[in-house]
């Protein structure tokens, strides 16, 4: 078996791929420009390296895709689902409406079907409510014309009983074609949040599933008979099913995998990462091999949600930022963007961008002009970009003590060897393609995140069920049962709450299973 | 002239609450949307000055008690908190001219005005906390003699219960055990007092300060820090002081007896280089040490702020790296005379130290 694997990542400017062989050495990479129709951009990176490794198609056995398709149709308001929201927590939560804090546009798009019915749980697994079967029956043939159903029940992450069961009735109702999102499998404590991520999710099912088959479609027609995943937000992998059932969890796979790309790139487990791309530079940290999850509420198109989401701040710095001289010298936020190769002055254009200075410092050497900047204009620009560098890696931090910081993406030459706060910095080889490298390496992983009450059992016991339950997830993902490893646990004791209550979150991941 | 509650006033009050919260006192998020979607279905609600109250007059506060992590999964049917009022009118014989809430700082500066509104009563402006504390007879309805009881605490289940103490501490006791029972958070209606009780007790002004530094902050263009200097100015409290500007360089948390206790430490940046403040808390802050000595404690306001866009930070966002301008404000004469020490003094939160009052200016 020759084991050659294919990552793709689409991002908002290029669409990069690269070729990986069984021992994860790169053989092969591209960056294309990303094209209005995603898959004629993904057929001409991976033409492109198919071409340059000389690896035929069926040698292939993985192809992995990085996409922000899901996002996008979010933002846009494009092929979302009608949803019928069914919220079960009555006569709990009746004071806030589902989609009360919704953008009034975005709950339109998804139809604002809501409501309220009897049931859920207490923190500590009692029953608040009966479910009332007949109540529900009733409103699911209210909402039967919708393409999708959301499901949250109150304290679903600590039972899921009442989830799972609406989720039956909604199957007998109406039959097994409509997708029903199940809070419990997609957010955490919080029910607003998850509510809201489930909506999402469920407003997304159409639109993923168009993308997966376009995907499926594009490599029918290329020969390729490869197994198919798309990369997630924590920077593992999902089967082309699983992704159209969960869509939501792509929406930051993105700079997950670039956090992924760049610490196998450059061997460095835990630090910081600065991903420098065309508009935007992400700065994100790396734990154990894998993207640091958000500890607080995500915004998604002015939604707040509470699913795992990689900790990133972006800032508006990148290779086509525009440079100010107006009083000090600038970079960003404002940028040329996409136009680049127009508007840039090292391609014949009229604007000082980044990519300009480095050109004329001789850094670089891209477009058919050198810009005529002066050496001062070239050192306070750098000096600008160190400082807004070193203050966001400075807030990704833990503590003061120093750590590793890997540059990468293609505007990496604009940051500087020496940040203030790293031990050490790294640019590795192949940095401009860490993305597409990131989701070729993925492995699959399994999650739990749940409260345990520890009068009931001891904390030695939670942590095990957590963990067994996390390696579970994660063989059904596809893992390899000899590599998973459990890579995270936390464990957040619940405060005013007597009764012992805990929050543990166990994450498993592996390699896949050939 | 009549003041109104509405939508935006919420929002306001929500905002400004933050920094009452003095870095606690629960997300004011939930009850924020309680309130509007309360204000959405029965209209505005009239926020009512002690003055304009006959002493005779019956004003039953409103709250919510518990869990914050079962707050944001359990959310109310709404109708808890005029339960509790429901049934202390029972209880008394008595019809509430008004509600009021216990508690200026987090999350139930807002919920008073969800009960007001479904029960077409004004809310008056005070409360009996001036900022956000962890237990219920942390009141200057306590302190200055007021009877707790009867409280009734109520479920979203219609459940409700009534307590009768003879001693505050004890109201304290057995309404957190009534609240684990019925999921960890409940409602009550505690401290059911005369007009001319609330004038004598009551800390004036506190919601409408809470609007007022909530809509300051919102507009604030510039200096958020100037913004709130001239609403608190205004004020029975002392003018907003900057105790400290600085970066985030340790955060240490523990959890004992349901809360947390911990410390932040932030060293100095421009004027304060080369200085380390050191902040203890307990849910929220209870006091600031320079170097050492303390330069603010409770139950002074010490509230810390995002240093870029003045937004307040709780105590569970503190974080390494961030960037800060810690604020304080001296709380009203009533909360802090020799019987309010007591109850509320450092000495009561454990810290080594002797309340001195913040001076308006440095």
């Amino acid at each position: 078996m020759t084991n050659y694997r294919i990552g793709i990542d689409v991002g908002g400017t290029n669409t990069d791929a690269v070729v990986m062989d069984g021992d994860d050495n790169l053989r092969a990479k591209t960056k294309t420009p990303t094209t209005k129709d995603i898959t004629t951009g993904i057929l001409s990176a991976l033409d492109v390296v198919l071409d340059d490794s000389g690896v035929s198609e069926d040698e292939l056995d993985y192809v992995m895709l990085g996409t922000t398709h899901a996002t996008n149709a979010i933002t846009e308001r494009r092929g979302l689902n009608e949803v019928g929201v069914i919220r079960i927590g009555a006569p709990a939560t009746r004071s806030i409406r589902p989609l009360l804090e919704w953008p009034d546009d975005l709950a339109e798009a998804i139809g604002n079907n809501v409501a309220i019915l009897d049931g859920g749980h207490e923190f500590d697994g009692r029953l608040l409510n009966d479910l009332d079967e007949e109540q529900v029956r009733a409103q699911i043939r209210e909402f039967a014309d919708v393409d999708a159903f959301a499901v949250t029940s109150v304290f679903s992450p600590v039972r899921d009983d009442h989830e799972t069961r609406v989720a039956e009735l909604i199957r007998e109702e109406v039959g097994d074609d409509v997708p029903i999102s199940v809070s419990n499998e997609i957010g955490s404590v919080g029910l607003l949040e998850r509510e809201n991520a489930t909506a999402l999710n469920a407003a997304l099912t159409s639109v993923a599933s168009e993308a997966a088959n376009a995907f499926v479609d594009a490599m029918d027609e290329r020969g390729i008979g490869a197994n198919l995943y798309f990369g997630q937000n924590d920077g593992t992998l999902m089967s082309v099913d699983y992704a159209i059932r969960y869509p939501i969890f792509t929406v930051a796979s993105g700079p997950s995998n670039s956090v992924r790309g760049a610490a196998y790139l450059s061997q460095v487990e835990n630090g910081i990462i600065v991903d420098v791309g065309g508009t935007t530079t992400d700065v994100g940290a790396v734990t154990e091999g894998f993207p640091r999850e958000s500890s607080v509420a995500v915004e998604i198109g002015e939604v707040k949600t509470n699913f795992r989401m990689p900790d990133i701040i972006a800032i508006g710095i990148g290779g086509g930022s525009i440079v100010s001289t107006d009083g000090g010298v600038t970079v960003g936020p404002q940028s040329v963007g996409y136009k680049l190769t127009e508007e840039a002055r090292c391609f014949g254009g009229e604007t000082l961008t980044a990519t300009d200075l480095e050109v004329a410092a001789g850094t670089i050497d891209i477009g058919s002009v050198t810009p005529d900047v002066g050496v001062e204009t070239v050192e306070a620009a750098r000096e600008y970009v160190r400082e807004c560098v070193e203050r966001e890696v400075d807030r990704m931090k833990t503590s003061a003590d120093p750590v590793p910081v890997v540059i990468v993406g293609g505007g990496s030459i604009l940051v500087p060897d020496d940040i203030g706060g790293a031990s050490e910095v790294y640019k590795p080889d192949h940095y401009e393609v860490a993305n597409a490298v990131g989701v070729a390496i993925a492995q699959v992983s399994g999650e739990v995140d749940r409260i345990y009450s520890l009068d009931e059992m001891d904390r030695e016991e939670a942590i095990q069920h957590a963990k067994d339950e996390a390696t579970e997830n994660a063989l059904a993902a596809g893992a390899d049962a000899d590599s998973v490893d459990i890579v995270d646990v936390e464990e957040v004791p619940l405060s005013y709450l007597p009764g012992n209550a805990v929050r543990i979150k166990v994450k498993a991941a592996g390699a896949l299973d050939h | 002239m009549m003041v109104e509650i509405g939508v935006e006033e919420i929002e306001d009050i929500a905002l400004g609450a933050t920094i009452l919260g003095t870095g606690g006192g629960g997300d004011p998020h939930v009850g924020k949307l309680v309130a509007k979607q309360a204000i959405e279905e029965f209209g505005p609600v009239e926020l009512l000055d002690p003055d304009e109250l006959d002493a005779d007059d019956f004003v039953v506060p409103t709250a919510q008690m518990g869990a914050p992590t079962v707050s944001v999964e359990k959310l109310p049917s709404g109708r808890e908190a005029v339960a509790s009022l429901d049934r202390i009118e029972r209880e008394l014989g008595e019809t509430a001219d008004a509600t009021m809430p216990i508690e200026c700082g987090g999350i139930n500066s807002t919920f008073p005005f969800a009960v007001a509104a479904r029960r077409g009563l004004p809310v008056v402006d005070a409360d009996g906390m001036g900022r956000a504390f962890p237990e219920l007879q942390h009141e200057t309805f306590n302190i200055y003699g007021v009877s707790g009881t009867p409280a009734a605490v109520s479920d979203e289940r219609g459940n409700t219960c009534i307590i009768e103490t003879d001693d505050n501490d004890q109201l304290e006791w057995l309404a957190r055990g009534v609240t684990v029972r019925m999921g960890g958070v409940a409602y009550v209606s505690d401290y059911p007092m005369t007009g001319r009780q609330v004038k004598e007790t009551a800390i004036p002004g506190t919601m409408s300060l809470a609007r007022d530094l909530g809509r300051a902050l919102r507009l604030a263009e510039d200096d958020a820090m100037d913004a709130i200097r001239e609403v608190t100015r205004e004020s029975i409290y002392g003018e907003a002081r900057s105790l400290f500007e600085g970066k985030i360089v340790d955060v240490q948390r523990r959890t004992e007896h349901g809360f947390v206790f911990g410390h932040v430490d932030i060293d100095g940046l421009d004027g304060d280089e080369g200085s380390t403040m050191r902040i203890e808390f307990q849910n929220e802050n209870l006091g600031a040490a320079v170097d050492g000595s303390y330069v603010a404690t409770v139950p002074d306001l010490i509230t810390v702020l995002d240093r870029e866009t003045g937004g307040p930070i709780p105590t569970e966002s503190l974080r390494y790296g961030a960037r800060v301008r810690v604020l304080g404000i001296r709380t009203p004469e009533i909360m802090r005379t020799p019987a309010a020490l007591d109850v509320w003094g450092p000495k009561s939160f454990g810290l080594e130290a002797t309340y001195e009052p913040l001076a308006d200016h440095p």
